[in-house]
């Protein structure tokens, strides 16, 4: 991440996306250096979580290129894979595990220090509580700790504030902010105001 | 390596909080091998003569048993997304799922199988060569069951598909594991079997997660 800013690493030209047979956007082009946020706006099925699984080398790519310093990402997706740390709608964890358990085992397969991330989204008092007693908002948050495992340059953030009250939210702008100050990127999408600064937005069309 | 070990034993960690799930497996096989003297009669020489078939048949069917939960809850619950943008590759995670497969289902049909047996009076020389026959049989449905529950992820009635898919392709497995076990019941050398089980895994190993990997892919999409 030392490269110099204001270099674009992320780029899509025209960028088209498909789900289930249905193109649900289209013309998408942007380019993201490092420290740079953009935010993706538009109504409810304008694309912007298929816009993220694009991103993120999950959705199917209709039209347009996707590139990763001028390389195109679809060719090794593996190693754009690497790249990503992604916090979907769901929060994609089990009920049956504690949150040090899981924060461990993420840490297994992505590297990084669980205490570092369990204490930057201040969850050290419900360490050792089962994941299935934990409220909506608390999972939001165990969601976001993972993004810190395993310095990933680029978080794509789909609706991050859902369910995370003011604290959270604030917690969010905060690892936010530092992980833009390293040198990170982010898109994120969302119908409310996002603790995000100096983010360029872009609008998809319904 | 040190991801896919840390995938494998979230996975056996999972599997061991929902330790209902292997018993329940473990109980159908016994259940199942318990009803067929009471279908075909307590003749131990009947039983005898069936037996190395009916073992094998009730093993994989209690193996497929678990085989839906094996990526549709991760599926639905976004895990597998996370898996698939983690930086394995999709086919890895088709191996560590299958390896957890066969740990926390295919083991213990292993361990259960001798009393199965006993149960069908299979002559008590068999039963080395049957949990031999039975560890590379299990494997090779481990890895047959994880591209069959790839493929019919986010299908309606998937759990009914799946073993519709996967069954006609343990055709030859059960063949030459049922062959094993008459032929050691006989007293007659077992070589030729095993070796062909062994070959049979050696072939799913790396195709089945090749293609199941292929589907985890397009599951997502």
């Amino acid at each position: 991440m030392q490269q110099k800013s204001g270099t674009a690493v992320l780029e899509a030209r025209d960028l088209a996306g498909e789900r289930g047979g249905r193109l649900v956007f289209a013309g998408v082009s942007f380019k993201l250096a490092r420290g740079e946020a953009l935010v993706l706006l538009g109504a409810n099925g304008a694309g912007k979580t298929s816009l993220l699984r694009v991103l993120a080398g999950l959705g199917r790519v209709a039209e347009g290129v996707l590139s990763w310093e001028g390389e195109n990402v679809a060719e090794d997706l593996l190693a754009h894979a690497a790249r990503i740390a992604l916090l979907g709608h769901l929060d994609a964890l089990k009920p049956q595990l504690t949150v040090f358990e899981t924060l461990r085992y993420e840490a297994r397969i992505r590297g990084g220090s669980v205490d570092e991330a369990i204490a930057a989204v201040g969850l050290e008092p419900l360490a050792e509580a089962p994941v299935r007693i934990l409220s909506a908002g608390q999972r939001r948050r165990v969601a976001l700790a993972r993004l810190l495992l395993g310095n990933h340059p680029l978080w794509l953030l789909d609706e991050p504030t859902v369910a995370l009250d003011a604290a959270g939210v604030a917690t969010l702008g905060r690892i936010v902010a530092a992980h833009r100050a390293r040198g990170g990127m982010v898109v994120a999408s969302s119908h409310l105001d996002l603790p995000i600064e100096n983010a360029r937005t872009l609008r998809l069309a319904a | 390596m040190t991801a896919w070990f840390g995938l494998v034993a979230r996975d056996l960690a999972l599997a061991r909080r929902n330790a209902g799930d292997t018993l329940a497996a473990v109980a159908f096989f016994l259940l199942a091998c318990g009803l067929f003297p009471f279908a075909v009669g307590p003749d131990p020489m009947v039983l005898a003569r069936i037996a190395a078939g009916v073992v094998w048949v009730a093993a994989l069917l209690a193996a497929l048993l678990p085989l839906d939960r094996l990526v549709g809850g991760d599926y639905e619950d976004g895990t597998l997304d996370q898996l698939l943008v983690s930086g394995l590759h999709p086919a890895a995670v088709a191996v560590a799922k299958a390896a957890v497969h066969w740990l926390a289902t295919g083991v213990p049909i292993l361990l259960a199988a001798p009393f199965g047996a006993v149960m069908l009076a299979l002559p008590v020389r068999a039963i080395p060569v049957l949990v031999a026959a039975l560890a590379l049989g299990t494997a090779v449905l481990s890895l047959l069951g994880i591209a069959g529950a790839a493929l019919t992820l986010g299908a309606r009635r998937g759990g009914v598909l799946l073993p519709l898919l996967i069954l006609p392709l343990t055709i030859p497995v059960l063949i030459f594991g049922a062959a094993a076990v008459e032929a050691a019941s006989v007293g007659l050398a077992v070589g030729p079997q095993l070796a062909m089980l062994g070959a049979l895994l050696a072939a799913a190993l790396p195709l089945a997660p090749l293609a199941a990997g292929i589907a985890l892919r397009s599951a997502v999409e």
